[in-house]
């Protein structure tokens, strides 16, 4: 049936899921330049963030892509992003908190995204609910 | 820095952002041609202009001074804004409904945010 695939697919970046799309999209060059220039110029100084900014990153960008592409396939892998992104806030936010020498520098995720707002932590909410919401009309 | 052209381009940005806040409150969509869109896209154009003026400005200020400043995250916070803007406008357009306004919105707001960062980077608090 690829009509309806196609249908779902513009039914994924459409409306909401445009905006939210526009969200991801900046928070993935955000964390892709950071993690960047941590990488590039200061890795040894805190190899485990910087890693941890990296592996942000990548989520990010997988999300957004997937989001944009927004078939099938693409949408199973978007919602296990913002899972693993869910998961990654608050597993990082509870151990920046509980052991802040495990983060002498912060990453996205530290204080469950407070320094970007919180917007990491209600960004993959938003993305589970919005696929939730699309695959319900397949 | 330059002491006036970061807060001219945050209140220019707030103001288009305003503009598309009020427009994906009133359910208005983006229509090429039809006066809020005009309105709006010249803001963003100006925004743009501006913005590319303050990353030369930039890169040229970061050059000449000899105090401690995060050369490459500056960089990074110079140009992130004037590559965000026009690919939220693109993707703002291409949607059909008021959640065009509410990209344009999303990248408009990204700006001051990333002209903060940016401030606070050159006087040395990174």
């Amino acid at each position: 049936m690829p009509e309806p695939t196609t249908d779902l697919s513009e039914a994924t970046r459409s409306g909401p899921g445009r905006l939210l799309i526009a969200v991801y999209g900046i928070f993935a060059l955000a964390a892709t330049a950071r993690s960047a220039v941590q990488i590039g110029t200061r890795f040894s100084e805190a190899p485990l963030p910087y890693l941890l900014s990296a592996f942000a990153a990548l989520v990010y960008i997988l999300a957004t892509v997937a989001l944009a592409r927004g078939d099938g396939t693409s949408r199973r892998v978007a919602f296990v992003s913002c899972a693993v992104e869910l998961a990654g806030v608050l597993v990082v936010g509870a151990v920046s908190l509980l052991v802040p020498d495990a983060f002498p520098d912060a990453t996205v995720w530290s204080g469950f995204g407070s320094g970007y707002g919180f917007i990491p932590l209600v960004l993959p909410v938003l993305g589970l609910l919005w696929i939730r919401r699309v695959n319900a009309r397949a | 820095m330059i002491a006036v052209l970061p807060v001219v381009l945050t209140v220019v940005a707030l103001l288009a952002g305003l503009g598309a806040l009020v427009m994906l409150i009133a359910d208005r969509p983006l229509v090429l041609g039809s006066k809020p869109t005009t309105a709006l896209l010249v803001a963003l154009v100006l925004l743009e202009i501006g913005l590319l003026v303050q990353a030369v400005v930039g890169v040229v200020l970061l050059n000449g001074t000899d105090r401690e400043v995060d050369g490459l995250t500056f960089v990074g916070y110079l140009f992130g804004p004037v590559v965000i803007v026009p690919v939220a406008v693109v993707w703002g357009l291409s949607e059909r409904t008021r959640f065009g306004p509410g990209v344009l919105l999303v990248g408009c707001l990204s700006v001051p945010v990333m002209i903060l960062r940016l401030t606070q980077i050159w006087a040395g608090h990174a």
